[in-house]
């Protein structure tokens, strides 16, 4: 081992996965077993005592699952991962770890609409309350903090606003009121940006998006950086004893590994939401090629965006990486290489153009999912965001007409062709 | 916790300085050992005594005896050698008389638990040439180059090809 900074792509395709030690394997083996043998029973209370680390039962750790949750928290310069069975178990996690009944989270408005839903609907029938607020307005999540407010909450890149999210700003919100800055990067993942190195506290993915790119597996995972003081006094459970653990404290006992400890071993043990070592591994196959694939779609994305603007049959086209996007300078900042390969359009016509439309297409699958390698698209206002209010869709800017497309890496020309083909239906 | 004042003339040790000092350590004095399972000290002696038996442990607290099954020494000068390491769970204030007597008994390593910082302590220890470690958990640095660590999805920044 040396002191050497490895670069991203040898991340991509290494960390986390050292060669089997009892038969050298050099590929991650999928470790397809629910439980561990134990040496002996002291063995078996420590572990269970959190007093050593190893395997128990998969519910909490399997072999295949840390070799992804290392690679993630590698690539997103993270202290660590925990795994999850999808980018929504990820975000319950992720909140559950820190709030309870009678807490607030102050939240974008303009996430994707599922996790909207989580948020006003279950935590709070949890008794976990949402301030949602517009995502560009730093001044807002300022002034929705309430004294038992427990985290800031947003998009890296709003799904499918496209609103980018001022990262160092709001950590420097979140910072100044004792708070982490949770951010959803799903749409950037940690090829495009790493929201750590802007302040960021804790990252959740949607694993099943671009970091698999295959679209054949769900999973998530939440990566935290492990610089926040969860002693400060605000964080009562990360400071009081834990009965279920013997009475240890998370933050006298972990330090800066308190928070995903806790993750782990308080809240994947109850919930039960973890990955499965299958799709673990064919994560860690997508991930071998993460950057050379965002690279591919960025590229689609910015000729088939720049082609739908130029086009009279499209009303307006809204994507970060075009100089007409109001959130263009931001993603200039956080985003340099481009703001993903997920958008948004209008046709001239509105809702039923862009019905015919996207019923017209052939080859461009329409499906409710994004960050597949082949091009997707949907209607957000009649799918992925219909069980919002018109209150939520007009705050999460989700226009009745709006189309949302996923660009993936096909022939550039085959895109336009079917997309052309479509328009041409659409307004025949 | 201590606020983390800087040292004069003291780095805190890189991840690989810590896996040196730990691969270089055969004894290891744990001062202000607890029975309370419940307290880090009781948890690293037994993560210690499970996981990283190359280590030889000894415990020292002057108002117990036995703590899992280990005898306890009432002071370091009690140990039957000289500890390559001075594993320290007590109060950032009590730090400096405890890194004195590292010193004076020629221990190789002053170290002071997560949440323990003192700039005196860091400053005689490391005067005298000892390697010092601050606001470290000596089961969480062996865990990362050791393996449990990953097993619990941490980044240890381990990379290689080598079985």
């Amino acid at each position: 081992m040396t002191d050497h900074e490895w670069g991203f792509r040898t991340r991509a395709l290494h960390a986390g996965a050292r060669p089997d030690p009892t038969t050298g394997a050099r590929a991650v083996p999928i470790f397809q077993t629910s439980s561990y043998v134990f040496e002996d029973t002291t063995d078996a209370a420590d572990l269970f005592a959190l007093q050593k680390y190893g395997m128990i039962y998969s519910r909490l750790g399997n072999p295949t699952v840390s070799a992804f949750e290392e690679r993630m928290a590698s690539l997103d310069g993270a202290l660590g991962a925990v795994a999850a069975s999808s980018g929504h178990a990820a975000e319950f996690l992720a909140i559950a770890t820190l709030a309870e009944a009678g807490d607030h989270i102050v939240s974008s408005s303009h996430l994707y609409g599922g996790t909207i839903t989580m948020f006003s609907n279950t935590l709070g029938r949890f008794g976990i309350e949402t301030t949602f607020v517009d995502p560009t307005d730093v001044d807002g999540f300022a002034a929705a903090i309430q004294p038992n407010t427990k985290v800031l909450f947003t998009e890296t890149i709003g799904n499918p606003s496209g609103a980018i999210a001022d990262i160092e700003a709001l950590a420097d919100v979140a910072h100044s009121n004792g708070l982490p800055l949770a951010i959803d990067s799903t749409f950037s993942t940690p090829a495009l940006c790493r929201p750590m190195e802007w302040g960021a506290d804790i990252v959740v993915h949607s694993a099943t998006k671009f970091i698999g790119g295959h679209g054949t597996s769900l999973g998530g995972v939440v990566t935290e950086a492990g610089t926040f003081d969860w002693g400060s006094g605000r964080f009562a459970n990360m400071t009081e004893p834990v009965p279920t653990y013997n009475d240890l404290r998370w933050w006298d006992n972990f330090g800066e590994y308190s928070y995903l400890t806790k993750l782990r071993n308080d809240h994947l043990r109850d919930l039960g939401s973890t990955l499965a070592p299958m799709h673990a591994f064919l994560f860690l196959q997508g991930l071998e090629t993460l950057d050379y694939r965002m690279a591919g779609h960025i590229a689609n994305a910015r000729a088939v965006a720049a082609w739908l603007e130029a086009d009279a049959r499209v009303a307006w086209v809204n994507y970060a990486g075009l100089p007409s996007s109001p959130h263009h300078d931001m993603a200039t900042k956080y985003l340099p290489d481009g703001p993903g390969a997920v958008f948004t359009f209008g046709l001239a016509g509105g809702r039923a153009a862009g019905a015919s439309f996207i019923e017209s297409l052939e080859m461009i699958s329409h499906l409710a999912n994004v960050g597949d390698a082949k091009t997707l698209i949907l209607h957000p206002a009649s799918t992925t965001h219909s069980q919002l209010t018109d209150e939520q869709m007009q705050a999460g800017a989700v226009s009745p007409d709006m189309v949302r497309i996923s660009v993936g890496l096909e022939d550039l020309d085959d895109i336009l062709y079917d997309l052309d083909r479509a328009l041409e239906a659409a307004h025949g | 916790m201590a606020e983390r004042f800087a040292v004069p003339g003291w780095v805190p040790p890189s991840a690989l300085q810590r896996k040196r000092i730990l691969d270089d350590t055969r004894s290891i004095a744990i001062v202000g050992a607890s029975a309370n399972p419940s307290r880090a000290s009781n948890f690293v002696a037994t993560y210690l005594l499970s996981t990283a038996k190359a280590y030889t442990l000894y415990l020292v607290n002057p108002r117990e005896t036995e703590i899992l099954g280990q005898p306890v020494y009432p002071s370091l000068q009690d140990l039957p050698e000289v500890p390559d390491m001075v594993d320290v769970f007590r109060r950032s204030e009590d730090l400096p008389p405890i890194a004195q007597e590292a010193v004076e008994l020629g221990s190789k390593t002053f170290w002071a638990q997560l949440g323990l910082w003192s700039v005196e302590a860091a400053q005689v220890a490391s005067a005298a040439g000892l390697d010092v470690v601050m606001d470290r958990c000596t089961k969480i640095e062996h865990a990362r180059f050791a393996g449990g660590l990953h097993l619990a999805g941490f980044n240890t920044g381990v990379i290689t090809a080598r079985r």
